[in-house]
């Protein structure tokens, strides 16, 4: 009788295991802005700043999974090499643009208000920056890609309705098609912007 | 003659459904998706650009660099005035989009900011608790219609535009706006031309002051900045037709659905 108790204990441990830990995806995100704020409220340099921002990205943000999607049907294309390649430049690039768009902001107040789950992939995580005497208050939404419940990382960040990665994507692929193509082209265009 | 009736009124109703079936939600969504917008002029597009661009650094950009620094209370004025006269290309387009109860909402709230707001510089309809303001133009009613955008045109001051849309806004200076109507086309005893082009050029630098620094964070962190704002104009009014700043609404998942790993 003992044994059959344990055993039953020790099942509805275990089932409920990947949900203990788990983290809900507005918790994820309210704590990640939270994260990003007090470094950007703390009284250190930019540069200090936003080595620390690039910290937070590389934990929460899925940068692998955005560089892909921003190549859009020229994914398929890449060999291995070149697809190696890419991954380090746009891993460079969206680091340095993500945290150098970000330390523009002294101490922003994001509120997470509400969320929307989409599939067992993805859910959109709605905040709110709030207003400033210099700008009006801006919707930010939060793809956040949810594979991995315990794990769950950035995809996407949609300001007023306007998908970051979206616009990206379509800039990327502007560059490849007024280069027939060529991806060496986008290459040194990533090269470029880094240095 | 009655066979002529019958194919008139026949001919009629089958174009009438095709544009009803023209402004279903997938439909819209589809035509006005932003990648398979063409940009048939680039290179003049990006000539064109290159002029706004140039003309934003002399007038627009250190005017609204100015402007923004003005206290919030005279900027939300500014703000609110130019809202409620957008209302008169609104009102007649929630009409032409078949939506006549947000019509006669919008009315109210005109007839309420322009004369308790004092000419819309309080918005107490808003205070009233009267339904958000969505603007709406000539452009997204031809859209709601099943007319799709046709090539990205960037228009010469005024920036990112279609050809529909282009083709559309003509629509305001041919009587499709009261407020161009009664100061540039009859100039009556209040009001004259200066006050219309005035209220442009303001409605130009309010829109550059609110996104002052969103353009030069995205100027500076862009790859190919001629290709970021066509991208965020085009979402945009993707959003705007389909009246939802949904990003489910707006964005097609299944190219997220394939980057498992």
């Amino acid at each position: 009788m003992k044994k059959k108790r344990f055993i039953i204990v020790l099942l509805v441990f275990f089932l409920n295991f990947n949900h203990v830990f788990s983290t809900e995806p507005d918790v994820f995100v309210q704590s990640t802005v939270n994260r990003a704020s007090t470094i950007l409220g703390d009284s250190i340099s930019k540069e200090k700043k936003i080595e620390k921002l690039k910290s937070i990205a590389s934990e929460t943000v899925d940068i692998k999974g955005i560089g892909y999607y921003t190549l859009g049907s020229y994914r398929k294309t890449l060999n291995d090499k070149q697809k190696k390649t890419y991954n380090e430049l746009f891993n460079n690039y969206f680091l340095i643009s993500f945290a150098s768009r970000l330390a523009e902001y002294t101490n922003p107040e994001i509120d997470v208000f509400d969320k929307e789950i989409l599939n067992e992939n993805y859910t959109i995580v709605n905040s709110l920056l709030k207003a400033t005497n210099e700008r009006p208050e801006i919707k930010i939404d939060w793809r956040v890609y949810t594979k991995s419940p315990e794990n769950p990382l950035i995809r996407d960040l949609i300001i007023e309705g306007l998908s970051l990665a979206r616009t990206q994507k379509e800039e990327f692929s502007s560059i490849l098609n007024s280069n027939d193509g060529d991806i060496n082209a986008l290459f040194q265009v990533l090269k470029d912007f880094s240095n | 003659m009655y066979k002529k009736i019958i194919i008139i009124l026949f001919t009629t109703l089958a174009l009438i459904v095709n544009v009803n079936a023209g402004s279903d939600g997938e439909l819209l969504l589809k035509k006005n998706e932003p990648s398979k917008v063409k940009d048939c002029f680039e290179k003049i597009n990006r000539g064109t650009f290159a002029f706004n661009q140039a003309l934003d650094g002399l007038i627009f950009k250190p005017v609204s660099g100015v402007y923004k620094k003005l206290p919030s209370p005279i900027k939300t004025g500014v703000s609110n005035s130019l809202n409620n006269l957008s209302n008169l290309v609104t009102i007649p387009n929630n009409v032409l989009q078949g939506d006549l109860s947000l019509a006669g909402i919008n009315t109210g709230r005109l007839l309420i900011n322009t004369t308790i707001g004092i000419l819309g510089i309080f918005d107490v309809a808003q205070l009233l608790g009267i339904v958000e303001y969505e603007k709406e133009d000539y452009g997204q009613s031809l859209a709601k219609a099943g007319v799709g955008p046709g090539c990205y045109i960037v228009l010469p001051v005024l920036g990112p535009s279609t050809a529909r849309d282009t083709v559309a806004s003509l629509g305001n200076f041919m009587g499709g706006d009261p407020w161009y109507n009664i100061t540039v086309r009859n100039d009556t005893q209040y009001v004259n031309d200066i006050d219309y082009y005035t209220s442009r050029v303001t409605a130009g630098v309010d829109f550059r002051a609110k996104n002052y620094d969103s353009i030069e964070n995205l100027e500076k962190n862009s790859l190919d900045f001629y290709a970021s704002v066509k991208s965020l104009y085009l979402q945009d009014r993707q959003q705007k037709i389909l009246n939802s700043k949904k990003i489910i609404n707006t964005q097609d998942d299944s190219d997220w659905e394939e980057i498992q790993d």
